[in-house]
C-alpha cells in the first residue's frame, strides 16, 4: 500500500463518519418511519429532495459515507483474517465509492 | 513481541515469518470489548448500505411513482429498521471518540472531553431536528 495515499483515504473516512453520524439516523427516521406512516407524503419528500440545496447535501450523504464504508470495511476483512489481496480489495472498495460518487453527482447535479 | 530462542543470524527472514501468530476467526467473540469493537466496525456496512438506498432514491427523483414504490417497499423498510440501531451505534461511538481526536486548549488547560463529546451530541440533536423539519417543510425555502 502506498503510504502517501493513506491520509487522503483517512480524511474521506473521517468526513464520511461525521456526515453519517450527524445525518443518517434522522434520515432513516424520515424514510423508514415518517413516510411509510404518512407523516410525510412521499411526493412531498421527493420535492424536498429535488431542491438544489438538498441535491448537494445528498451527494455528500452518498459519497462520503461510501468512502467511510470502503476504508473501514477493508480493515474489517483484515480483522476477520483475510490478509491477502490487499490491493485488489482496496481498488474494488475505493472504486465502488468513486463510482457511487460519480453516479450521485450525475443523477443529482446534471 | 516474542522471546523465542531462534537464532537471529542466518535464519533471519524465515524466523520472522514464523512469528506471525494465527488468530482464530472468531477472536472478537471472546470478550465483550472485542465484540463492541467489531459491532462498531460492522456499522460501516449499514452506513454504506443506506448511502446506496439514497442513491436509489436519487435515481427516482424524476419518477414520482417509482420513488413512492421504493419508499413503500416492505423489504426497504425492513432493512432500514435493521440498519437504524447500527446507524445510532455508529453515531454514539463516533461522538464518544471526538475528545480523542479534537483536543481544545483553553490557556493551559485542556477542554474536558465530556464538553467536546457533549457539544457533538447537542449538534446531533439539532441537526436531526433540522433535517426532519426540512423534510416536512415542502422544500420551497428550507
Amino acid at each position: 500500500m502506498a503510504r502517501s495515499n493513506e491520509p487522503a483515504f483517512w480524511s474521506l473516512f473521517s468526513a464520511g463518519g461525521m456526515v453519517a453520524a450527524f445525518l443518517i439516523p434522522a434520515a432513516i427516521l424520515i424514510t423508514a418511519y415518517m413516510v411509510p406512516s404518512g407523516k410525510i407524503e412521499a411526493d412531498n419528500l421527493r420535492m424536498v429532495m429535488s431542491h438544489p440545496i438538498s441535491r448537494l447535501l445528498l451527494v455528500a450523504m452518498i459519497s462520503l459515507p461510501m468512502f467511510h464504508w470502503a476504508h473501514r470495511f477493508r480493515f474489517v476483512l483484515v480483522d476477520l483474517g483475510i490478509k491477502g489481496c490487499k490491493l485488489p480489495i482496496a481498488i474494488l472498495f475505493y472504486g465502488t465509492a468513486v463510482g457511487s460518487t460519480i453516479c450521485a453527482a450525475y443523477l443529482l447535479l446534471l | 513481541m516474542d522471546n523465542d530462542s531462534s537464532t537471529p543470524t542466518a535464519a533471519g527472514p524465515v524466523a520472522a515469518k514464523q512469528h506471525i501468530r494465527k488468530m482464530p476467526v472468531n477472536w472478537w467473540l471472546k470478550k465483550p470489548a472485542y465484540l463492541r469493537y467489531m459491532v462498531r466496525e460492522i456499522t460501516c456496512l449499514f452506513v454504506g448500505g443506506y448511502a446506496m438506498f439514497l442513491l436509489m432514491l436519487a435515481a427516482r427523483l424524476d419518477k414520482p411513482e417509482a420513488f413512492e414504490t421504493l419508499l413503500a417497499s416492505p423489504l426497504a423498510i425492513g432493512l432500514q429498521w435493521v440498519a437504524l440501531p447500527f446507524a445510532i451505534y455508529h453515531s454514539v461511538t463516533w461522538f464518544n471518540l471526538t475528545p480523542k481526536v479534537l483536543v481544545i486548549w483553553r490557556g493551559e488547560d485542556k477542554l474536558p472531553g465530556f464538553l467536546i463529546a457533549g457539544a457533538h451530541y447537542a449538534g446531533w440533536l439539532a441537526v436531526s431536528a433540522g433535517l426532519v423539519y426540512f423534510a416536512m417543510s415542502g422544500g420551497a425555502d428550507g
